[in-house]
């Protein structure tokens, strides 16, 4: 960790990208060629409407009385108007007007309503309840009627009108940019810079403000459209420049008066004018994101991969499930998991263990086919019983999934719908899995919540999941996966979200329903203990392959991989009558990203021992009963008896210490050659 | 809960941090007043270069406690002084001059730092605001980083551009650049894996050693405060529960919730861990948020194996049993558990 990874890519799917670095050229929300089209399109308007009197081949007023309503020539490009007077000009010389009193629509409502929005968001709920109901006041009333209103007691004075707007648009503004505020505030960095002792003007200013910035643009663009209908209707009403000014509006209205005898006279300001509404639309809308994307990539690969014939016999009779030399991929790109495998017998609960990163949790989802967009299986087979789960269709998956294998999440109120109550949401699944009545459906679903562990299932089946409590909704979402009583269950960190006294329940719960069903399990974890607790095997996981598995007691007792080794030291739980260490075993750098993980074993970039020779490929070696450890130098480390040591006292502090590098005592004794590879 | 903690010789100095008779409710008016605190008459000291763990479950009032005395939550009642100085009242805008004395290390290291901002313009914030000069500022930002084990260049980057666990030292540099006194660590390495977790509880292990930074340490893991505190305050519904030297409570705790909060953390050594289980399983500790206590006794009783009807008409005062002080009438016989 005191080397900094200066190419560490490694969280690139935590973080947005910071907007410092969409600063430079185009946002790359609008890199494509849709809002290219629209931005070039709103500045050519804008230059040539402000250029007008530079360029325009005619004086606005300029009559050529021969070639009324006509149709466009060299002459007049876009035709003539019905006192002879060229399209184009006109077209262009109204344009500054509605452009400028857009933007002036949207500077006042962004101008009163953002300020307020970050005063509602700071001062608290009183202060937003006084300012919220005000502008419900100013939503509720009818715009037009005053605006026609407006226009009636100051005359047609278009700006000041279309300031009148830009304050009733406003409360809109407000509401939106409020939530946005309110989000933003909740951030640390707030709390981080509040705690700094900077003023509230400045974290508004320097915090809060950028955080919005993406969202003031998609609003503004949407509004300057919405401004120059507006006001273009206004004029069309009569209320805009009057005759000779030309303006959009009053040119829409001539032409809709030729619409039989020169349909063409409305085309050029219609076109002009709608497509400088769109063009608006499309920045906001790729502003925001919303633009049309590309097919999913997952949904193409699942309606085209080849039918698979594979030899289906289980190495082991026994095995439910059989997974070999699985390989999960990004479409056309890197390996997120390579060539795991792993077996699971009847009532028997697996553990997949490693850092985030590893790949531990795209191995289990791959078991469901429910991998994300643009992630599919690139290899290997997945045995279920026998048959190959990859490369099944959709309805195939839809099949085995629910009924034959189930999955609960770390988060139960994922696996819960807010709006539905519990009974609900249990009886539909079991009605739909188990063929049954309703009545039948009620008693079984009181049932599954008693199995597990729920006293009060009367009351918990009429209540909605926000009334429960974390492991509350772990179980029901437990008893949720067991409605289609499936015969494998996989858990992705069932209980990393939990309290440590209601994750040992949760475990417990597990426990008693492999032992009184025969149910297997896959349990996704960080925490080994956890997996001491629950796991009959284990499966150890680093950059995307497994280094170390087997039976549980042998892997975690007597570890044999560096990295299995490194885990165990740095859990802070040691045993009862030991003292506490002073310092914690530690890891040095990150888990390459995948894509550049390193050809030779990929932990070797981090590890104590590391040797020129552990850059050269190597197979893995049995271990552990059945299973296996991916290190070339595992005798030597186990025959010099040494483990992972921790890091020494002080270490932390000095920038550029590679402890891989630093020698402490018990490795002292084996000898390594960390030249050739280091992070 | 009138006593005070037992400090030792640090009586005579004053604490680096003094919390008396913390209440904090949340929301306003009558709803407030009728709403369970969200903590409830906490006392605790650190002494100058101590580490105090603050260790609860969700819900225990560990974090508002946090908020209180870095002066993001309000209390309801109670003081809390800083090296003396009465801080309970003196608002965030009042805290400029204080901010440098009283720093805070969030436990989300995603959103604690401004995205939009480079690593020396977050490190440097504070000290503008203490009026120290543009270039010197920027020199103490590179210190810090160079102190929490990050090279000097870090300043120049944004924070996308490095992994959990070194924008958490970059949280922990932002902390130290004014050399503050107490440093509220609010859960520090929850957000990390494991080894990237043992890697900043080093730092913070050294840091500690190192100079007479006072650390207010709030986990909801027995294990890493065993590994970095002196002395541990165990929460439980907003009230202690027990507090004392760590190895006392952690190894021969004294409170029941205490028993059932180091029996629930899983060890990685499958056999040791199968005997805990067991262990656990036969306490009888009923289950998480099975009912609300009544407010007049112990929060505890609704889970409690020990529980009798003094429990349930009168809260236990805290008391010293053994080592450490412990909030519970049958504490003489919880060894029994």
């Amino acid at each position: 960790m005191s080397v900094l990874p200066l190419d560490a890519a490694d969280d690139v799917s935590t973080e947005p990208v910071p907007p410092t670095q969409r600063r430079r050229g185009l946002p790359a929300a609008l890199r494509r060629p849709g809002p290219v089209l629209a931005l070039g399109w709103l500045l050519l308007v804008v230059l040539l409407s402000f250029a007008a009197p530079l360029w325009r081949p005619y004086d606005v007023n300029d009559q050529d009385l021969a070639h009324r309503l006509a149709g466009p020539s060299g002459a007049h490009w876009l035709g003539t108007d019905p006192l002879g007077r060229d399209l184009l000009s006109r077209i262009f010389t109204a344009g500054a007007q509605p452009l400028l009193s857009a933007a002036l629509t949207v500077a006042v409502a962004f101008g009163i309503g953002i300020p307020l929005a970050l005063i509602a968001a700071e001062r608290g709920r009183r202060i937003e309840q006084i300012i919220s109901r005000t502008t419900e006041i100013l939503l509720a009333l009818p715009s037009t009627i005053i605006l026609l209103a407006v226009i009636g007691v100051i005359g047609v004075k278009t700006y000041l009108v279309m300031a009148v707007l830009g304050v009733l648009i406003s409360a809109a503004v407000y509401r939106v940019m409020l939530g946005v505020a309110q989000s933003v505030r909740q951030r640390l960095y707030i709390d981080a810079a509040r705690v700094n002792g900077l003023g509230s003007l400045r974290v508004n200013v320097v915090h809060v403000l950028p955080a919005m910035a993406t969202v003031i643009a998609v609003q503004a663009a949407q509004l300057f459209g919405i401004a120059i209908l507006i006001n273009a209707g206004l004029a069309f009403l009569g209320f805009g420049p009057s005759e000779p000014q030309p303006s959009w509006g009053t040119m829409i209205q001539d032409g809709s008066g030729h619409v039989y005898d020169a349909p063409w006279l409305l085309v050029p300001t219609g076109v002009v004018l709608a497509l400088t509404v769109v063009a608006a639309n499309v920045v906001a809308d790729a502003l925001a994101g919303r633009g049309p994307r590309q097919r999913s990539a997952a949904r193409r690969s699942a309606t085209s991969a080849p039918v698979r014939v594979v030899d289906g016999t289980p190495a082991d009779p026994r095995n439910v499930l059989e997974v070999r030399g699985l390989t999960v991929s990004v479409d056309g790109g890197s390996a997120l998991v390579s060539d795991v495998s792993f077996a699971v017998q009847p009532g028997r609960v697996l553990g997949l263990v490693g850092e985030s990163g590893c790949g531990k949790t795209m191995t289990a989802r791959s078991l469901l086919g429910l991998l994300p967009d643009g992630v599919s299986v690139s290899g290997g087979e997945i045995l279920w019983q026998g048959r190959d789960l990859v490369g099944l269709s959709e309805k195939q998956a839809n099949a085995v999934r629910g009924r034959e294998i189930a999955m609960i999440s770390q988060e139960p109120m994922v696996a819960l719908d807010p709006m539905f109550s519990i009974a609900y949401q249990l009886i539909q699944p079991i009605r739909r899995f188990r063929d049954v009545g309703r009545g039948e459906a009620e008693e079984i679903a009181g049932r599954l919540l008693r199995q597990v562990g729920i006293v009060d299932a009367d009351r918990v089946l009429k209540s909605y999941p926000h009334q429960l409590s974390g492991g509350m909704a772990q179980r029901v979402a437990i008893a949720l996966a067991l409605t289609g009583q499936p015969e494998l269950l996989v858990a992705d960190e069932p209980t990393t979200a939990l309290d440590v006294t209601v994750q040992a329940e949760i475990l417990s719960l597990l426990r008693a329903l492999v032992r009184d069903t025969g149910l297997s399990v896959v349990i996704v974890s960080h925490d080994l203990g956890v997996v001491a607790d629950i796991c009959d095997d284990v499966v150890v996981m680093y950059a995307g392959q497994v280094v170390e598995s087997g039976r549980t007691a042998p892997v975690l007792d007597d570890a044999a991989h560096p990295y299995t080794m490194a885990l165990l030291g740095a859990n802070p739980h040691v045993p009862d009558g030991e003292p506490m260490p002073t310092r914690l075993a530690s890891i040095p750098g990150t888990v390459p990203a995948p894509g550049s993980w390193p050809t030779g074993c990929r932990f070797a970039g981090r590890c104590q021992f590391t040797q020129d020779r552990c850059t050269v490929p190597f197979p893995a070696l049995p271990a552990h009963e059945d299973g296996s450890v991916l290190c070339v130098r595992v005798h030597e480390i186990h025959d010099a008896g040494v483990s992972w040591h921790a890091e020494p006292v002080g270490a932390e502090t000095v920038v550029g210490v590679d402890h891989a590098l630093s020698t402490g005592s018990t490795a002292a004794s084996l000898p390594t050659q960390t030249s050739g590879v280091s992070s | 809960m009138t006593q005070t903690l037992p400090t030792g010789s640090a009586v005579a100095i004053p604490s680096a941090l003094e919390i008396r008779d913390l209440v904090v409710r949340y929301g306003r008016g009558r709803k407030a007043r009728n709403a369970t605190p969200a903590v409830d008459r906490v006392s605790l000291d650190i002494a100058p270069g101590e580490t105090v763990g603050l260790v609860g479950e969700s819900g225990s009032g560990k974090s508002t406690i946090g908020k209180a005395v870095l002066g993001l939550q309000p209390p309801t009642a109670g003081t809390v002084r800083l090296h003396g100085t009465d801080i309970t009242q003196t608002s965030l805008k009042q805290r400029t001059k204080l901010a440098a004395d009283l720093r805070v290390v969030f436990q989300d290291p995603y959103s604690s730092l401004n995205p939009a901002r480079t690593i020396g313009q977050t490190l440097v914030e504070p000290l503008r605001l203490l009026g120290v000069g543009g270039a010197e500022a920027m020199q103490r930002a590179r210190k810090a980083l160079e102190s929490v084990g990050l090279p000097a260049d870090a300043a120049d980057r944004f924070p996308s551009q490095f992994s959990g666990g070194q924008r958490q030292r970059i949280a922990i540099a932002r902390a130290l650049v004014c050399d503050p006194k107490v440093v509220v660590l609010d859960e520090p390495v929850s957000a990390l894996d494991l080894s990237t977790q043992a890697q900043v509880l080093n730092l913070l292990a050294d840091l500690r050693d190192r100079s007479d930074l006072a650390f207010l340490f709030i986990a909801h893991d027995l294990g890493v405060v065993r590994f970095l505190a002196q002395r541990v305050v165990v929460l439980y519904r907003g009230q202690v529960m027990e507090s004392g030297p760590v190895d006392a409570v952690t190894l021969r705790p004294r409170h029941p919730y205490t028993v059932a909060l180091t029996a629930a953390a899983p060890v990685p050594r499958p056999a040791e861990q199968a005997a805990r289980r067991q262990a656990r399983e036969a306490l009888g500790v009923g289950t998480a948020g099975a009912a609300s206590p009544a407010p007049t006794g112990c929060p505890f009783v609704p889970r409690c194996p020990l529980a009798t009807d003094v429990c349930v008409a009168e809260r236990p005062p805290l008391r010293l049993v053994a080592e450490s002080l412990t909030a519970c009438h049958h504490a003489e016989q919880v060894p029994a558990l």
